[in-house]
Formats: structure tokens, sequence, C-alpha cells
């Protein structure tokens, strides 16, 4: 029996390195803030927004933002808001019969304490504009062909991974990359494989589980394929997802993270 | 008629039995453990924790024909890094966090078990670990996570003494095999992710009593207590949770030595911090320590030296030298003289950039990545605890690497708490894309889904004279397995994915291999009884025995 060679030997020969180098990118905010450029809040009124958190809102919702029941600021919990816009009105206009007063704040201050809490209560985070979730399903279902590949609360294709829960399962700032720099989002194991078999069937598929001898894929049919390596004749799996990186614009962008936000699992 | 033979031959034995003394495991027979290849009776199967056995009843051309004969599972969920002793047919096993059980090796019915209760105080970083027994006359010994140590009765499992090793309000624990040599039972202590002080001590197998301890760290006058400052020695660390060696002409026992704490702040402790990351030579009689050579000086990755000492007789580059080979959680693959603890030679067996290479005694020249970027190996490590083998027939030493595997670090200052993790800082596993699942320290879930682009495992067999790579078997999944050699050059082992594989010694060809389903996360043993060759292997809450068809 011979040593069935794993898939290490395919991807040895890509340029990995260029992945490693996103990561390192990516753990500086600073520098991710410039390669964005207006998908986000800047760092500065981040900063801003830290001033004006600690001054006005601290006192009732605490320096975590976790002091009022049902409200996690710092991981984006709230009662009734979900875009950057219902944020902004609820600061200016008050909400809960008064308890949250309204605020006279400057535009600046008032983005600046939307794009803190954004980044998560943290002055060094990164901050996700957050659009219409209903503007953001029109865009997911058409002009933006999420809806192509992904499946939906039991709607759409299986060949992607399904988005149903995506919105307690990724952060804003993984939705934002996911969908304007796809291929150093995507997650391993999701990569596109390419399969030729012994018996010179191709398969096309995402992986679902591999070990040394075998691997598991939903196919382009799907089809659920366990396969012994051995039996390979070519196994290639592919560096980048098989979706570009999205046309749309950025306010549409920040649309479509607050539709995949509200994906919260079958109720 | 064929039964009624039966019957009077195990009449027979049964009467061998009753005779206590045949049922004594003496030193002598310990010390001599290759002489009956049937039985395994230490952690590493003798005192030089080769990992070889000199069965031959499987070979490679009927390996084809292993079956499993009979299935243990375990009560208790977990990683199950116990290694079976085997003494005439009864196969002594621990299952976590801290019982024992006596088992007919040949049908896997369970004779007794003993159930040792923890102290609630009970604190280890890693899991509720327990690595298995130590045999010596007619007790069977056992560490426990509240820092105990446990005779019990071989025969029957009754408690015949116990007595505290640790303090355990202060976070030391018992998780590896004790070592039994002449008329005492050693173990070291666990506890360095909480600001221990690390020892090996020695008892009378008999009563109990204490008759030697050496702490790790050298106190105030002792030699080698500059390579801290100030207070840092007293929570420095340097755990030991690994069984040692033993060389009967030298009259000394070896140690790895794990990590200094805390952990990834080296900057608060400077110096060299003897003797976190070192093995160290000590008496037996004595625990007096006659050599040490560390590893990783002021350590920030967590680069514990808790591997197993694999000592050899062999002719290195055609001079017979008495040595030990040792891949180190750091990447380098060393062989040292064990007389003197000099290195002979020292090589990087994985990437490594935490060090630009050994200088001619083996001291690593340091290269500390910048912050934020990764460091390789990562901090699992090149390797970790994982039991090795070295076959006197083919000249090689087996053992699990990782490769492709790196590590972020952070370290920030942190003040000792009693009984407290005492870290430093952190980690996080370098992954191709933010937020991607990485390699943890054990396996948990039947879906790989961080795939071999966070990390691989490869089974390497090396040349001691040259410290290179003769062949490896790539696995998919990093490996936590250790290793069995055998006088038919069969190198059994397993790994994270739930395979157990048997492959040729000699050139690395898989040979057979089955799916258990779980992570194999100690070394397989054989064992012989009847006429029938066994081998026994864990593979998540089971443990599998396999023998050729009849």
């Amino acid at each position: 029996m011979k040593h069935p060679k794993h898939s290490c030997r395919v991807w040895n020969d890509r340029p990995g390195t260029v992945l490693f180098a996103f990561l390192i990118l990516f753990t500086n905010g600073t520098m991710l803030a410039q390669e964005l450029g207006d998908h986000q809040y800047t760092s500065e009124s981040i900063q801003a927004g830290l001033r004006v958190y600690s001054r006005e809102c601290a006192l009732c919702h605490g320096p975590a933002g976790d002091l009022v029941s049902g409200i996690n600021l710092a991981r984006g919990e709230f009662r009734t808001a979900s875009s950057d816009d219902d944020l902004r009105s609820v600061i200016t206009e008050g909400r809960a019969q008064g308890q949250m007063p309204a605020f006279a704040l400057r535009e600046e201050e008032l983005s600046g304490v939307i794009a803190y809490i954004r980044a998560g209560l943290d002055p060094d985070g990164v901050a996700v504009r957050i659009g219409d979730p209903v503007r953001g399903k029109a865009l997911f279902e058409g002009r933006g062909e999420c809806a192509d590949c992904h499946r939906v609360n039991g709607v759409g294709p299986r060949t992607a991974p399904d988005l149903s829960e995506i919105g307690v399962m990724r952060s804003p700032v993984s939705l934002q990359l996911n969908l304007i720099d796809p291929g150093a989002a995507i997650l391993p194991i999701n990569r596109p494989v390419r399969i030729v078999t012994r018996n010179e069937e191709t398969i096309t598929g995402r992986r679902l589980n591999e070990d040394t001898y075998t691997v598991q894929l939903i196919d382009s049919e799907e089809r659920l394929r366990s396969l012994q390596k051995s039996d390979l004749v070519t196994y290639e799996i592919s560096d980048q997802p098989s979706k570009q990186p999205t046309s749309l614009s950025s306010d549409e962008v920040a649309d479509v993270i607050g539709y995949l936000l509200t994906l919260r699992g079958a109720p | 008629m064929k039964k009624l033979i039966k019957l009077i031959s195990s009449l027979v034995f049964a009467t061998a039995f009753i005779a206590p003394l045949h049922a004594q495991v003496s030193y002598q027979r310990i010390l001599n453990a290759a002489e009956e290849p049937h039985n395994w009776l230490t952690y590493n199967g003798g005192y030089m924790s080769q990992r070889f056995s000199l069965l031959d009843q499987i070979n490679s051309d009927n390996v084809g024909d292993l079956e499993l004969k009979w299935v243990l599972q375990n009560q208790v969920f977990g990683a199950w890094q116990s290694n079976p002793i085997v003494v005439d047919g009864v196969m002594y096993v621990t299952e976590r966090p801290n019982s024992v059980m006596a088992v007919d090796a040949v049908t896997g019915r369970v004779f007794w078990k003993y159930v040792h209760t923890n102290d609630e105080r009970a604190r280890v970083c890693c899991g509720a670990n327990n690595r298995g027994v130590a045999v010596l006359g007619d007790k069977v010994f056992m560490g426990t996570l509240d820092a105990n140590l446990v005779a019990l009765d071989r025969i029957n499992g009754q408690r015949l003494w116990q007595v505290e090793v640790g303090d355990v309000g202060l976070a030391y624990s018992v998780t590896m095999a004790p070592l039994a040599v002449k008329d005492k039972v050693i173990v070291g202590v666990g506890g360095g992710e909480f600001g221990i002080r690390g020892y090996v001590a020695a008892y009378y197998a008999e009563t109990g009593e204490q008759a030697w301890k050496t702490y790790t760290i050298p106190g105030p006058g002792e030699p080698g207590h500059d390579t801290w400052q100030d207070d840092d020695w007293m929570y420095g660390g340097a755990p030991v949770w690994i069984t040692g060696s033993f060389d009967v002409e030298q009259n000394l026992t070896f140690w790895g030595v794990g990590n200094p704490g805390p952990d990834w702040n080296n900057a608060q402790r400077p110096g060299d911090n003897l003797y976190s990351d070192s093995v160290i030579a000590l008496d037996v009689d004595t625990g007096e320590m006659q050599w040490y050579f560390q590893f990783t000086p002021n350590d920030p990755y967590d680069y514990d030296a808790v591997q197993v000492p694999v000592l050899a007789d062999i002719e290195w580059n055609g001079t017979p030298t008495k040595v030990m080979m040792w891949a180190n959680r750091n990447g380098y693959f060393y062989v040292l003289d064990r007389t003197t603890g000099e290195c002979l030679v020292g090589k990087p067996y994985v990437r490594v950039n935490w060090s630009s290479g050994l200088d001619e005694n083996c001291r690593p020249m340091i290269t500390p990545q910048p912050d934020g970027m990764p460091t390789y190996p990562g901090n699992q490590g090149g390797t970790n605890w994982y039991p090795p083998s070295f076959s006197p027939r083919t000249g090689l030493f087996y053992f699990a690497a990782w490769e492709d595997y790196a590590t972020i670090y952070y370290s920030e200052e942190q003040e000792y708490e009693p009984g407290r993790a005492f870290l430093g800082g952190g980690f996080s596993v370098l992954a191709p894309s933010p937020g991607a699942p990485t390699i943890g320290i054990g396996r948990t879930n039947p879906i790989n889904n961080w795939t071999s682009e966070v990390g691989h495992g490869s089974l390497k067999a090396m040349d001691p004279n040259t410290g290179e790579e003769v062949w490896e078997f790539e696995q998919y999944d990093v490996s936590d397995s250790g290793m069995l050699t055998t006088a038919t050059d069969l190198l059994i082992t397993g790994g994270r994915e739930g395979y157990f594989h048997v492959l040729d010694a000699t050139n690395g060809e898989l040979l057979y291999y089955k799916n258990l389903g779980g992570q194999i996360v100690m070394a397989p043993v054989t064992y012989m009884v009847d006429g029938v060759q066994y081998v026994s292997i864990i593979s998540g809450n089971s443990l599998f025995t396999f023998a050729l068809k009849e």
C-alpha cells in the first residue's frame, strides 16, 4: 500500500506567503483603515468617539457597554436598532420614555460615537458601517449575486456555505472583508476543489472534511461525496474563492452587511 | 478432551499465581525488561525509554491479518493519554482524572478499579490528564491531579499508602506515570502555568516516605541561582510532567524540565532561568544533580523540554557512545553524550525562526520576531510530550512533528498570585484568513475545518549520527501520538485523526491502517499472552487491542 500524498503537496506550490502577509496586515488596525478606504470609519473618528462615549454614554451604559439590560454595545446587541442610521436616531431622539435621553451632538461627535460602538468599544478597533437591511436583502438577492450560490433560510443552492446564521457567526469586519476581498477572507475549508478520479470523473465542489487518506465534500450537484485519496488522479485546491470581489458601492456593501447581520438562524 | 487439558493447565497456572513471589515485579525484572518482551513494564517499555519490543509475531507480511480482539470503553470523556503497563497477562491502565484499572489483557474484562477522589482545588492547565502507572514488587503507583502519590496493591487494588507530593492549593499536580527504580518511586510535578517551583521527588516504595527531593530551580547559594533575579525563582515554573529514564551504569535518572513562568513574558524574568527547558541528570539514590543541558534559555515561547529522554548505546559516527536523543519542542533535534551532557549534534527538524541556529555548544542564537509576527514552531512546539521510539535495528529515532505551524505571541506584566494562572501574555495560532479555525491543544471535533494550512503532522525518522531526517510520513492533521517499534521493523503509531498506522520502520512505507475514530494521544504498546502478540492503542474514549487472526 502506498502512502497517499495529501493535499499539502498541491498547495505547497501556491503562493501561501501572500495569504500570511494578509494576516499580518490585518492585525494592524491603522494599516487596515488605509487599505479599506471609505468602507469604514477612520481610526481618528473612533478615537473621537471614545471621548464622547466616556463623557456622555458611559455613565448609564458602563465602560464595557453592558450595564443596560438587553443591550451590549460592544457586541452590537441593541433592543431595536440595526443600521447606523437607527443608532443615529436613537441617540438624537432618545428612547424608552426618556430613560435613554436625546443627545444634541455635533455631526462629528455623533459619527464618532457610532464608530466607537461599531469598533466594539475598542479605541484601536476597526469600525464597519452598517447600512439598511431591507436594501441589503434586495441587493443580496439581486444585483449582488449572493443568492446565486448561498442558501438562506431554506432558499437557494447549497454549493456555497449556508448563511442562515451568518449574523451570529461573523463580525461586521469579517463580513465586509468577505465582500470586498474574498480571497483574503475565505476560510481554508471553503476553497473550491477540482478532482479527477481514476475513473476519469471530474468533480468540483467544496470540502466538508479531510484527513490523511480521505476527503469529504459537497459537489456542484449538491451530492455528498467521500473519496479515497489513493483513487484520485488530480486533486487541486484553489487559493481563490469562486467569487470575485464585489462591484457594489461602499453604501451598498454597508446595506448587505446590515442584512447579513439580521440572519441569526431559525427562530 | 481438549477442554479438560485446558482446565488442568489453567489450574497449574492458577497455582503458580498463588505463590506471591512469582507475581513480584522486582527491580531486576524491570532492569532486564528486554528479557521478557511479553510484558510492558514501564511507561516507556524499559529504563532506556526506547519503546522497542523484541516481539516478532506480527511482521510486515502478516500485518494485514490484524483483527480487533477487544475494546475497553472509558467512562469519562476527554483526552485519554494513558499508557498501559502489562505484567503477566494483566494490564494496568489509568482513566482520567485518576482511576486505575486492572484488566485481563486477553479479554479486556476488568478485575478491579480504584478511584481516587481529587481535592476540588486541583488545577491543571491543559486537561485532567493522567499518563499511567508504575509497577514495582506487588504495588502499582499513580500520581494524582491534586499532587498525591498513591500506592495500590497490584493484586486487589487496595490502597496501601498515599503521600502528598505537592501543595494542591498552589496548583501543584502530578500527571506523569511515575518511574520506579530500585526501592524508590520517582515523580515530578506539573504547574508551570501557575507559578510553581518545580522539582523531582523520590519516595520509598514500601512506605511512601520521601527519600529525596531536587528542585528544578536552584535556591539561594546553589549553582545556577544567579540565572534568576530577585524573587523570580520562587514562582519560576520549571515543572516536570513526563516520565524520565534511567541508566543503570551511571546510576543516573534523566528528566525533561518544562517552561519558566510567567510563560510568555521573559522580560519579567531576566537570565537563563535554569533549569527550565533543560534535561537534568540526577543520581537515583540521592537526587544530586550530575549535569544539565539547557535547550532554550530565557524561553518566551512555552518550549517545555518535557520530552522523554531516549537513551541508547550506539556507534556514534564510529565511536561507541552513550547517547541521549531528543527532539525538542523548540524545533531542534539534539544528540547528547549522556555521560557529560555535552551536545554532539543539534539541528532544526521543522521551520524555526526564533533562532538562527545553534552555536558550537548547541546554545541557540536567538532571533525574536517583531510584535505581531509569527514564530515557528508555534506554541505546541515542533513536537511535545509524545513519546518517541528508537530502534536498535534500524538505528533511527522516530517521533511526531508538527510542520508549518506558527503562533503569534503577546506578553504583558503579571503579578504572581498563589494558585492562579501565571502566564504573562498569550498567543494566537497563525491562520491563513482572519478568524479562521485553528489547531487546538487536543481534538474534540470529528471535522477538520482548519485544514492542513494551519499545520500538519509529519512522523520523522532521524539519524542520530547526522541529526538529519531520513524519511517522513506526512499526515493531514497534526499528531500527538507516541511511537512503538518492534524486532520485525514495524513502526506502530496513531494520530489525531483517529487512524492506527503501521509503517515499515526502515523506509516509512505504510503497511496497514485502520480508522478507530478518535484522537490517539498516547503511545501504543505490545505484549504477549499465551503465545499471542497483542497491540493496544487508545483512540478517543476506547482502548482497542489487536492481534493476528487465528
